[in-house]
């Protein structure tokens, strides 16, 4: 696999909101507008990507039996940095996504990578590895999030352009389920095509 | 259709029930309901009514036609009590286009995307208008004050609150029951039983909506063992509740004729496609709707809990169908 597969691989044949159905809590909780959409989605990339480094490095040294609780360590360390840089820098951010960013530890995704890739790969493959799939993470998000938002509020990246109030579900969570399994068909539709 | 051996043993009794003569039986039945509202909102309900049952069968045939490529059955006539039941459980003076945006979730989200008439888990009109009720708050429960055809008026359109909103606000408000039930816009129980009251086009009178059950019981398109169960139910947990404190909880009466209680028990939760099979299993759906209609009504934030109260049901049949399998002889 090259490094071009390696990157590409998260957005549409192993995405992994779409295709794999990881991290549906924030996916389904955080997606109430674009805007949160994409943030939830970059800070969990950052992690991804910080992470996957930090593991293929320490691969080597970490025994096997303990590995489940070191990686979380490790993880939570840059879920820390991103919970106090979003507090520090986007407060209204912030305090929009709430629980959400510290819960970036435990979202299966950055557990997921880290087992299944970064623990066995060097450092530049583990680290494209988790930016495709942290991109594809958040564009996924950013797509659930624009959907909601404009059934919704009828605006998108807080743009209204009907002076209305919305579908009021589609931001509710009910919406969030709805608005997430039309688009998973969608894709499926789209992808059995191809 | 894509089944026409019958593979259950012998003996075999043919009869001429078909979907579309139990589905036009249905539709009879709720033509008593169908006039009072016409007589109580004129226009306005011939509006909704209206709306409502061509946008319904106008999307199934479009997703029939269009996007399954299938054959089109918009004449077994579910569709078109769907739209009925959809416009009885709104407001009269619903905007146009609300009411066609319940209608495609109904048909479309809660109907042909679980695979169309009898593979739906849940009630397709009701999920409409739960839909309708939490998107759009504030127009869904802006209740007209009914305005019979032939009277003289001197204003041309008022609201009010339900008999069940009045009471919701009451509690909150810190009344005593005896408080609530004299508040002038209170109906009393006669005005409640013919239709004078405010509320969704369809729950208004309850005697039109017996004619039309009484009239399906004589069809056997319902059977008892639903609209009893959940009557009783509903009755005897309202009866306890009113017999430990009756200056905070309303009487018995009063909560099975307010609301959309019969128009729930004998259209709504007798739903062929949506209820048990087995009479057991009827009777334990009638008694879980009836025990959360009356919980969501006495602790819930919404004043009125039939419609959430049946569709929570609806998500436990396949486990009561499951579990109250009829006994096979013979084996």
């Amino acid at each position: 696999m090259n490094q071009l597969q390696n990157l590409t691989k998260g957005f549409f044949k192993e995405n992994p909101v779409f295709v794999m159905l990881l991290g549906m809590c924030p996916t389904l909780a955080t997606t109430t507008s674009a805007n949160n959409g994409l943030g939830m989605g970059l800070a969990t990339t950052f992690v991804l990507v910080m992470a996957n480094i930090a593991i293929s490095l320490i691969k080597n040294l970490v025994p096997d039996k303990v590995r489940i609780p070191i990686y979380i360590v490790v993880v939570a360390a840059f879920v820390t940095v991103v919970d106090l840089v979003m507090a520090g820098y986007a407060p209204a951010l912030h305090s929009q996504l709430g629980i959400f960013i510290p819960l970036i530890v435990v979202n299966c995704i950055v557990l997921g990578r880290a087992e299944a890739f970064a623990s066995r790969n060097n450092i530049f493959s583990s680290m494209i590895d988790g930016l495709g799939m942290g991109l594809g993470f958040a564009m996924a998000l950013t797509i659930l999030g624009s959907v909601r938002e404009l059934i919704g509020n009828f605006s998108i990246f807080g743009y209204k352009f009907i002076q209305s109030d919305g579908i009021l579900i589609f931001i509710l969570s009910p919406g969030a389920f709805i608005a997430l399994g039309f688009l998973i068909a969608l894709i499926n539709l789209i992808t059995k095509k191809a | 259709m894509n089944n026409l051996l019958t593979i259950s043993g012998s003996p075999h009794i043919h009869t001429t029930d078909s979907v579309r003569k139990i589905m036009y039986s249905v539709i009879f039945a709720m033509i008593p309901a169908m006039l009072v509202s016409v007589y109580f909102f004129g226009l306005d309900a011939v509006r909704i009514i209206g709306v409502s049952v061509v946008a319904c069968v106008a999307v199934e045939y479009l997703i029939q036609k269009y996007l399954l490529k299938g054959d089109v059955t918009i004449n077994d006539g579910s569709a078109v009590i769907t739209g009925v039941l959809l416009a009885f459980n709104v407001p009269a003076n619903l905007p146009t286009w609300i009411i066609i945006i319940g209608a495609i979730f109904a048909i479309a989200i809660a109907k042909m995307a679980f695979g169309g008439l009898g593979k739906n888990p849940f009630n397709p009109a009701l999920v409409g208008r739960v839909f309708l009720l939490i998107s759009f708050p504030a127009q869904m429960t802006t209740w007209p004050i009914p305005k019979p055809l032939f009277a003289k008026s001197v204003t041309d359109a008022l609201t009010g609150a339900t008999p069940l909103g009045l009471l919701k606000d009451g509690h909150l408000a810190n009344k005593t029951i005896d408080q609530i039930m004299s508040d002038p816009a209170m109906p009393d129980y006669i005005q409640q039983l013919v239709g004078f009251q405010t509320g969704s086009l369809g729950e208004m009178s309850a005697i039109a909506l017996l004619i039309g059950a009484a009239y399906m019981f004589y069809k056997k398109v319902i059977t008892w063992h639903i609209p009893v169960s959940y009557l009783l139910t509903a009755l005897l947990f309202a009866a306890i509740f009113w017999l430990i404190d009756p200056t905070y909880y309303a009487d018995p009466l009063f909560h099975l004729i307010t609301g959309g209680m019969i128009l729930g028990v004998f259209y709504m939760a007798t739903d062929m496609v949506t209820s048990p099979m087995s009479a057991k299993g009827q009777i334990i759906f009638g008694i879980g709707c009836g025990l959360l209609t009356m919980i969501i009504r006495f602790w819930g934030s919404y004043p009125e809990g039939v419609s959430f109260a049946i569709l929570i049901m609806n998500a436990f049949t396949p486990l009561i169908n499951k579990s109250f399998k009829p006994k096979r002889f013979g084996v």
